[in-house]
């Protein structure tokens, strides 16, 4: 019987972005890329919709606005969207089963490739506290962002990219403005 | 016409469910094959060292957009039965602006930081976390900024329509738009590893 702590690799010898010592573990970028927008290209045939990562997180969001104050949620259009007309549950989705699929799938290649470990994602300059505040920030950003832009990089600019949609592509567009803009101003973080 | 199969009626949506499992199972390990678990491999984009996100995104965009016109093409795929949102100009383009910001902070976006977590990275937690935050912000807002979330609608629409120029030759701009990328893409990390070593002596 395999323990979890198994499954997470205790050497440290990806400790790196020095030279190119990591990113020799990694598949060639154009393969990766072929194998997802097969993937993606699954999704439309046999469903006829694409993928999307942040639906997940606005319907743990509206659930639990909703068991705190029910009366609340309600008048809110923007949770009711999530909550939907109460005859199902809410989790009960494409967007929720798929992404518990990545999160398994994810956990599948980690293990084969001894790239399962528990670790802090940040350069060597960086403090572990700073990092998890620069995590939230960032992460709250890209809530926000991804609600106003009704989608986020899975939903608009993979989905709507391939699709030509032009919602897709000028979101796709500002992604990369707003990260190359900012990426100056937190270089501390990661290099 | 006998895709996209969902539509036709092929299975229920119990089994819809378990077709979302599956092709997850394949997203989940194609993001991690690819690197996308790691924050420092995708805010290395953002510095030229490893275009990684570029390259892959813009593969997986030709890939599915030629596969879906070629399906169409034969006929074994109805077009306009596959689902995209609408286009809401303004807010789309603040949203993208806002996420791209997110993305070099936080280092993740949503569907990678899922990976991120199942593959042990904490401050990955922490961004999902802030994820939530940020939502909830958003939706506690939401009934002061109704107006602009619905301004500039447009419809669902794509570039050919818009623009009025043919499908085909769109694509054909995209693919060369895609390979021209990947050529500069090339160039600046080559440069971006000269000017280390350069740096490190």
């Amino acid at each position: 019987m395999l323990k979890i702590k198994d499954w997470f690799s205790h050497h440290h010898e990806d400790n790196a972005m020095e030279g190119h010592k990591t990113q020799k573990h990694y598949t060639n970028p154009y393969l990766i890329g072929l194998l997802l927008g097969l993937v993606l290209l699954s999704a439309f045939v046999i469903m006829g919709r694409g993928l999307g990562a942040s639906g997940v997180l606005s319907t743990t969001v509206a659930v639990a606005v909703d068991k705190v104050a029910p009366a609340h949620a309600q008048s809110n259009e923007f949770y009711k969207g999530y909550l939907g007309d109460g005859t199902k549950n809410p989790f009960k989705d494409w967007l929720t089963f798929s992404i518990l699929g990545a999160v398994i799938g994810g956990f599948i290649s980690g293990a084969i490739s001894g790239r399962n470990k528990i670790m802090v994602e940040k350069g060597p300059r960086f403090s572990n506290g700073k990092r998890f505040l620069f995590a939230f920030i960032g992460g709250s950003l890209m809530g926000y962002g991804a609600k106003m832009a009704r989608g986020c990089t899975s939903g608009q600019a993979l989905t709507g990219g391939s699709l030509l949609s032009v919602g897709g592509w000028a979101f796709m567009i500002m992604v990369f403005v707003g990260a190359y803009g900012m990426a100056y101003f937190v270089r501390r973080q990661w290099t | 016409m006998t895709a996209p199969f969902f539509k036709f009626g092929y299975f229920n949506d119990e089994v819809s469910l378990i077709v979302a499992f599956v092709i997850g199972i394949f997203f989940g390990l194609v993001l991690e094959k690819g690197g996308f678990g790691s924050a420092r491999m995708l805010a290395a984009q953002f510095y030229f060292t490893d275009m990684r996100v570029f390259k892959v995104m813009f593969t997986a965009i030709v890939t599915a957009m030629i596969g879906l016109f070629y399906f169409s093409w034969i006929g074994f795929l109805d077009l306009s039965l596959v689902y995209y949102g609408e286009t809401f100009l303004l807010p789309q383009l603040l949203g993208g602006l806002i996420l791209g910001v997110g993305f070099v902070i936080g280092g993740y976006c949503p569907g990678t930081s899922a990976v991120a977590i199942s593959t042990g990275r904490i401050d990955a937690i922490f961004y999902a976390l802030g994820g939530m935050f940020g939502i909830f912000v958003f939706g506690e807002m939401f009934p002061y900024i109704t107006d602009f979330f619905y301004s500039t609608p447009m419809g669902q629409i794509n570039l050919p329509d818009l623009l009025g120029i043919n499908y085909g030759i769109i694509m054909l701009l995209v693919i060369l738009m895609a390979i021209g990328g990947f050529t500069a893409a090339e160039w600046a990390e080559k440069l971006m590893a000269e000017k280390q070593s350069k740096a490190r002596g």
